[in-house]
């Protein structure tokens, strides 16, 4: 590819961001806390999709054996550490250095073996890497272009494969929750953590899935569960949502 | 299947000498230890290792008699151990509740639960502890729990593990600690989780009888002023006496000559079953209420007595710990399907949330009764009458109060309603 500024998807201002923030990825209950509560759904989500595709056995700890697994923006290393529990093989990758070197050394101490990697979305698939699963998550909301990015990522799905998205939609409501109220009353995250112009409609994700040469098989809203803090599947896709698209055979 | 299920496991393995490491290691092998144990193997399979450390292991010699209300038995059918014990079980056929004095002559039923939350689903059972409890090791074993034979003597519970010490000095890593280690729990005072409670300046007289004609599976609760007389069928023609004086009185009581015993327990327990022998030990249990201030720390669980600690009126004491032992389960289970860490915030979090204000509202439940029961007032009994009577006419109340009873109301854990995990 010519090396292009253009060509790059990757945002430094919110790599930066990120990065600062890399000391703290694993504590539950300091500022990633409310990652760790997402964590859960969106696991089982990734779970019952892969399981419906690859028809594998929900219950088994080792339902994604012999899977590879790509996850893109993966910061500490929240997904991949319980991916590669239930057997995957799985190669994380970050734009951010110290999110890598702090992703690694947790996996070390977890005694896990996971393939962690400084890089990004395009240089991967300009190297011709396959996965049976593409995740990004909470991640095409960061991107310059998302389309471009969407793509060069469909192009790394095996034939058969998935690919999962999990962002934000860009609605009034969610400037109300994600912006104002996550950043700024709840202080869930840190402010500027979000831009919401760049939040991302399920509309232009499917076209850009759809052009990527995907096939949209599933889509649901998540939602918080203000009572039990905890996030909980919905038919609500107006704040976070996630879609999962297939690669024809 | 050989895999990346390497994780935890892949330290520390090489030395056969040291057990572990676990996912799951759970001090005192009691009903609810057991059970939990039980659970978590059945569930999780092969690969998810879980040791119960109790230094009584092989020495149980549990002399009281349970409750297993609905709920609680769901659980034992589902992980095979209720077959084991089911001719050891008397349904409860039906409950009478009554209010007097010591020397009424009469004393007239206020309310008669029959015994069935639905048909064919007796309320509760009662079921001595020893056979229960044997039940349950034979089933450990047979699914493949580590069973040792010592205590936990100390622990360091790190972000990523918790480093324990044993007893015999062996080191053991483990992912999740759970102290299920009664009442006086060591762990929770080293864990540094403080409880906040009183002394009921009650005790329970517990023993067991035989007697002459057949109790026909009623249980009866007599509230007499000194606090709650029970009468609660075992097999044969024998129950459970489970009888609340105040504790200096209830020490006096059973250090009585057996003669003199025979006749306290007489003139309360009454003849309608016709002549009564006591049968096996009798003790006085100091009757008190607790609430830990939390039910976890950095990866660790409390679960049962070691978590609370309520008045016996109710009958509720064990099935609480069940309750712990079913919702501990699920949080484990469901996270550990989605590759989480078992002693992680997630499970942690979804426990203490689903149990401790469930716990805190029994406790504080029973806690009601024994204060409206235990007196001689009698504007408090007029009230209390007044309270079972109108229980009594309304068959709807009465069964919202079955079920409620019966543990089968509110956000109940898929173990409780007989659903595998």
């Amino acid at each position: 590819m010519a090396g292009e500024a253009r060509q790059s998807t990757v945002d430094e201002a919110d790599v930066a961001r990120f990065s600062r923030l890399a000391d703290t990825w694993w504590d539950a209950r300091g500022k990633m806390g409310v990652l760790h509560r997402f964590n859960p759904v969106r696991l089982a989500y990734i779970k019952d999709a892969a399981c419906r595709q690859f028809g594998r056995e929900r219950k088994r700890l080792d339902a994604f054996a012999g899977l590879r697994i790509l996850d893109i923006g993966c910061g500490g290393g929240l997904l991949c550490e319980p991916l590669t529990r239930l057997g995957a093989s799985v190669v994380g990758v970050d734009p951010s250095e110290t999110n890598i070197a702090v992703a690694t050394l947790h996996a070390a101490k977890s005694g896990l073996a996971i393939d962690y990697r400084a890089s990004t979305a395009e240089a991967l698939a300009d190297a011709g890497e396959r996965f049976d699963i593409v995740l990004a998550m909470e991640v095409v909301e960061h991107v310059a272009d998302m389309p471009l990015f969407v793509a060069r990522c469909a192009e790394m799905v095996r034939p058969d494969g998935l690919m999962i998205v999990a962002t934000l939609n860009r609605t009034l409501k969610s400037f109300a929750l994600a912006i104002v109220g996550a950043e700024y009353v709840l202080g869930w995250v840190p402010r500027g953590t979000h831009q919401w112009d760049k939040f991302v409609t399920p509309n232009e994700l499917e076209i850009a899935l759809e052009r990527g040469g995907l096939h949209v098989s599933g889509e649901t809203g998540v939602i918080y569960n203000i009572l039990a803090d905890t996030w909980d599947l919905s038919r609500d896709m107006d704040v976070n949502y996630m879609l999962t698209a297939a690669k024809p055979a | 299947m050989k895999l990346t299920r390497l994780g935890v496991y892949s330290r520390g393995m090489t030395d056969p000498s040291k057990p572990g490491p676990f996912d799951v290691l759970i001090a005192g092998a009691g009903l609810v230890g057991l059970t939990l144990a039980i659970a978590l193997r059945q569930s999780l399979g092969a690969s998810f290792r879980v040791a119960v450390a109790d230094p009584a292991l092989d020495r149980v010699a549990d002399p009281r008699t349970s409750a297993i209300i609905a709920a609680g038995r769901h659980l034992l059918e589902a992980l095979g151990v209720w077959a084991r014990v089911a001719r050891d079980a008397q349904p409860i056929a039906d409950t009478i509740i009554t209010d007097s004095r010591l020397d009424d002559a009469m004393r007239p039923v206020f309310l008669n639960f029959d015994g069935e939350v639905e048909p064919g689903e007796p309320l509760a059972h009662m079921i001595e502890n020893a056979p229960l409890l044997a039940a349950l090791l034979e089933q450990a074993r047979a699914d493949g729990v580590v069973l040792l034979a010592t205590g936990v003597a100390s622990f360091d519970a790190q972000p990523e593990a918790v480093d324990a010490r044993l007893s015999d000095g062996t080191g053991i890593t483990t992912r999740l600690l759970v102290a299920a280690d009664g009442a006086r729990s060591p762990l929770r005072e080293r864990a540094g989780i403080a409880t906040h409670g009183w002394s009921y300046l009650q005790s329970a007289i517990v023993t067991n009888v035989a007697h002459e004609r057949d109790h026909h599976g009623r249980a009866e609760e007599h509230f007499l002023p000194a606090g709650p007389f029970a009468i609660l069928p075992l097999t044969g023609k024998r129950s459970s006496i489970v009888w609340t004086e105040n504790t200096d009185e209830a020490t006096r009581i059973v250090a009585l000559p057996d003669d003199e015993f025979h006749d306290e327990l007489e003139r309360r327990f009454g003849l309608h079953l016709g002549e009564i022998e006591t049968i096996g030990p009798r003790r006085a249990y100091p009757l008190e209420y607790f609430m830990a201030r939390s039910f976890v720390a950095q990866r660790i669980a409390l679960a049962g007595d070691s978590a609370h600690v309520i008045h016996p009126i109710a009958g509720q004491g064990l099935n609480m710990g069940l309750k712990d032992v079913a919702a501990l389960a699920e949080s484990i289970v469901d996270a550990v399907r989605l590759g989480l860490d078992p002693g992680g915030p997630v499970v942690l979090d979804r426990y203490q949330r689903w149990r401790r204000f469930d716990a805190l509202a029994m406790g504080v439940a029973t806690d009601g009764l024994n204060r409206l029961f235990s007196n001689r007032s009698d504007v408090l009994r007029v009230v209390r009458d007044v309270g079972l009577g109108v229980v009594e006419r309304l068959p709807t109340l009465k069964r919202v109060f079955a079920r409620e009873a019966a543990g089968l109301s509110g956000d109940v854990p898929k173990l409780l309603r007989g659903e595998g995990l």
